[in-house]
């Protein structure tokens, strides 16, 4: 007996629980097995790239800020090497190490996120998710305490740091290192071995090392496929070839392996900031302004500058005329280019997998549409 | 407890007039309407402390305080939530079948009430005996799938219909082992009624079928859309699947019949498995309710733990793991019941030992079948850089 069924098509988002932000999806569905998807993004393009060329070089920092809102740090990091790079400013170390240390905690902070999210995703009704945002609280206040604000930072500047960090952001910080480990055991005794997870995430939305390196993707995903590509390995900025850690990789390149990548980076980076702690030493945090004024005026060129943001390679590229607001700024964001697979992953995957794909991703949709 | 209440009626009656015509028929409606009365209120206040209580534990489970303000630790949050909802706007889409679009949630929640009209709330406590009482519940928890249908259907939403799609895969493959799951007690007790099934043995029978219980409990997780079968309203998948274009109190009404199945299913379960109202010293309505309370919690506890499952995997549970193990629960307690027949001292202890040796390993067996393989991420493929022959090397732009 045949029974005669068509293809469903459904809009999912903007408005929808599980889109991280204003993502829409066009999906056609066969019964429950997807057969089409069709991202659809821009409802968060805010222009940022030309809103720069109005401002000087220091106030987009801002900007950047606004970009990926759960890595803020990050994202300055970005910025303000290119700016290094393009306005040749020598940085001062007690700086360099304080927005490692930084930089550092928000990749702790946006995998929490990520790892939490996509928990939700999952259908556990809160409990990660409340775990996770409890750690990322610490380090939120802990930003506080370095910049005054939690999200949108600002705590970069040429050169260095906007201060010094106070005494109570060391003690907070020496118990958060103590902590934090028995807290990422604590998650992963509730995820790692959960039998439901195991059977939701296995296997599925598979993507191999070829498709990940052609399609360019980065981060966390690319290194889920087996390629140990992390660019403060590959092309060490600030002083990340003066610290030891490693480069977690899977070969599976399947949802589960993103998420398990991800909890093992955690550690990594609490590696990085443990000994950033040992290493710094007192001095100044930034230029003094007749080395470096306000208002820089790099010289006329351009440059591109990629970190290893929290969610892939995130690069700058900046152009200079030579006064004092750049001529152009165009951000590699990792996010909208880590979506461009999404289609290959979800076909021949049922409705369940969907949000959960889409989740391991880990994709802001501030930093996909700018 | 009906004959109670009709012999007091009868007795205010007969103060006022001796001779009356229609004595039996006033009687029998005014005690049934008090019975009505006092199950249902029971069961709605039951409902606004579930969900209190359901939102204080997942606090607790969430190390967050969960909703505190309304009167003291927030107990009457519920209650002010109920008054809210009440007065909200109750929106009918336009391409929305009307009629059918008012009734579904009624035929929601009017079976889940009628399912408490046969549960014993003590010893000699109930409002109906009926002799089939075990069928009638297995058929009357099975409308709700015809509720959400409906509901999807006329509000004209593809989500919605998803929705209640999975629902109804779902109620069917659920139905046929929660059905079977029983078949070990009737066979135990030659009865079919409830009440029979609870005054049988003071041994709870959770501990004579194992097996039976664990299928029956999974089996009305999955009947009333809990965690981790909750694939009908599926918050991160469907936004709320079949109820999505219901507002006001046809909303409200949705969530109260869900709530009121959670509680249901824990006093179908206390009532068959847990001995009902039995136990010593408190009177049988304590014992019911620390009963129903103790599976409600487990309910809440697996959902503040648990992910969902997907719908494949939800019915490959069904119909490889617990239709399997309720088949094999059927032969090993009949063929118990053929050597041990009634009457027999010590009947009920051999049939639990043959049931905990030969039944309960399968459990095992048949979630170790289930598993996902837990493959080494190694064996998948070997890394490959399609990028030249050697690792991929960086070059620097600009400068």
């Amino acid at each position: 007996m045949s029974v005669k069924s068509e293809p469903i098509t459904i809009n999912l988002g903007p408005q929808h629980p599980s889109t991280h932000g204003v993502f829409r999806m066009r999906v056609t569905f066969d019964g429950e097995t997807i057969i089409d998807v069709e991202p659809i993004f821009g409802y968060l393009h805010r222009g940022s790239e030309k809103l720069a060329e109005e401002r000087t070089y220091t106030q987009v920092v801002t900007l950047t800020d606004r970009m990926d809102y759960v890595s803020s740090m990050l994202n300055n990091q970005g910025y303000i090497l290119a700016l290094e790079e393009l306005a040749n400013i020598d940085p001062k170390p007690r700086g360099v190490w304080l927005r490692m240390i930084a930089s550092e905690l928000q990749r702790i902070a946006s995998h929490l996120v990520a790892i939490g999210f996509l928990i939700q995703d999952l259908g556990a009704w809160g409990t990660p998710l409340t775990y996770s945002m409890r750690e990322r609280e610490k380090i939120l206040q802990m930003f506080e305490m370095l910049c005054g604000a939690r999200i949108t930072n600002s705590y970069l500047r040429p050169g260095g740091v906007f201060m010094d960090a106070p005494l109570q952001f060391w003690e907070s910080l020496n118990a958060f290192i103590e902590d934090f480990p028995s807290k990422v055991e604590e998650l992963e005794n509730l995820l790692t071995s959960n039998e439901i997870i195991f059977s939701r995430t296995k296997g599925v939305a598979v993507l191999t090392a070829e498709q990940a390196i052609n399609a360019s993707i980065t981060g966390p995903i690319l290194r889920s496929t087996g390629v140990d590509w992390d660019l403060r390995k590959t092309d060490p900025y600030d002083y990340y070839d003066q610290v030891e850690f490693d480069i977690p990789t899977h070969t599976a390149g399947d949802n589960y392996s993103r998420y398990l990548l991800r909890v093992q980076e955690m550690r990594e980076s609490l590696r990085i900031v443990k000994q950033c702690v040992e290493k710094i030493e007192p001095g100044p945090v930034r230029p003094h302004h007749d080395e470096v004024p306000n208002l820089v005026r790099p010289p006329k060129g351009d440059c591109y500058t990629a970190i290893e943001g929290s969610k892939g390679e995130l690069g700058f590229y900046l152009v200079s005329d030579g006064s004092i607001s750049p001529y152009r700024w165009h951000v590699r964001s990792s996010s909208l280019i880590n979506l461009t697979l999404l289609k290959d992953m979800l076909v021949g995957t049922l409705f369940g997998d969907l949000f959960v794909t889409f989740g391991s991703i880990d994709i802001n949709m501030g930093e996909v549409d700018r | 407890m009906f004959e109670f209440i009709y012999d007091i009626l009868q007795f205010f009656l007969h103060i006022l007039i001796t001779d009356f015509k229609y004595e039996n028929f006033l009687l029998t409606l005014l005690s049934g309407i008090i019975i009505a009365f006092a199950v249902i209120n029971a069961v709605l206040g039951g409902v606004l402390a579930l969900i209190w209580g359901e939102r204080r534990l997942l606090g607790r489970f969430q190390q967050r305080s969960g909703p505190n303000r309304w009167g003291p630790q927030g107990i009457l949050t519920s209650t002010a939530d109920a008054v809210k909802v009440m007065f909200k706007e109750d929106i009918i889409p336009e391409e929305a079948d009307k009629y059918i679009f008012n009734l579904a949630p009624l035929l929601l929640v009017v079976p889940v009430f009628i399912i408490f009209s046969v549960i014993p709330f003590g010893i000699g406590l109930y409002a109906v005996n009926i002799n089939v009482s075990v069928l009638f519940i297995l058929a009357v928890t099975s409308i709700s799938g015809l509720s959400i249908i409906c509901a999807a259907w006329a509000s004209a939403n593809r989500i919605a219909i998803f929705s209640a799609l999975r629902s109804v895969a779902m109620l069917i493959s659920y139905e046929i082992p929660v059905g079977l799951s029983l078949v070990g007690i009737l066979l135990i007790t030659e009865s079919m009624s409830v009440m029979d099934i609870v005054n049988f043995h003071n041994m709870p029978f959770i501990l004579i079928q194992p097996v039976a219980a664990v299928v029956f409990f999974l089996g009305s997780l999955a009947e009333i859309n809990r965690t981790p079968f909750d694939l009908t309203e599926a918050e991160s998948e469907l936004a709320a699947g079949y109820q999505n274009d219901y507002s006001g109190m046809k909303w409200g009404l949705f969530y109260l019949g869900e709530f009121a199945a959670a509680i249901a299913a824990a006093s179908v379960f206390s009532t068959l498995f847990l001995g009902g109202p039995n136990g010593p010293i408190l009177p049988g309505i304590f014992w019911l309710t620390i009963k129903v309370v103790a599976v409600l919690f487990l309910i809440i506890w697996i959902r503040a733990t648990w992910p969902r499952f997907r719908i494949d995997q939800v019915l490959n549970l069904a119909w490889k793991g617990l239709f399997e193990l309720t088949l094999v629960n059927i032969v090993v307690t009949s063929i118990a019941v053929i050597i041990w027949p009634d009457g027999e001292s010590n009947r009920m202890i051999y049939i639990a030992l043959a049931n905990w040796i030969f039944v309960f390993p399968f459990l095992f067996i048949i979630f170790r079948l289930l598993k996902t393989k837990n493959y080494d991420d190694n064996d998948i493929k070997k890394v490959t850089y399609p990028v030249g022959s050697d690792k991929p090397k960086f070059e620097k732009a600009g400068n």
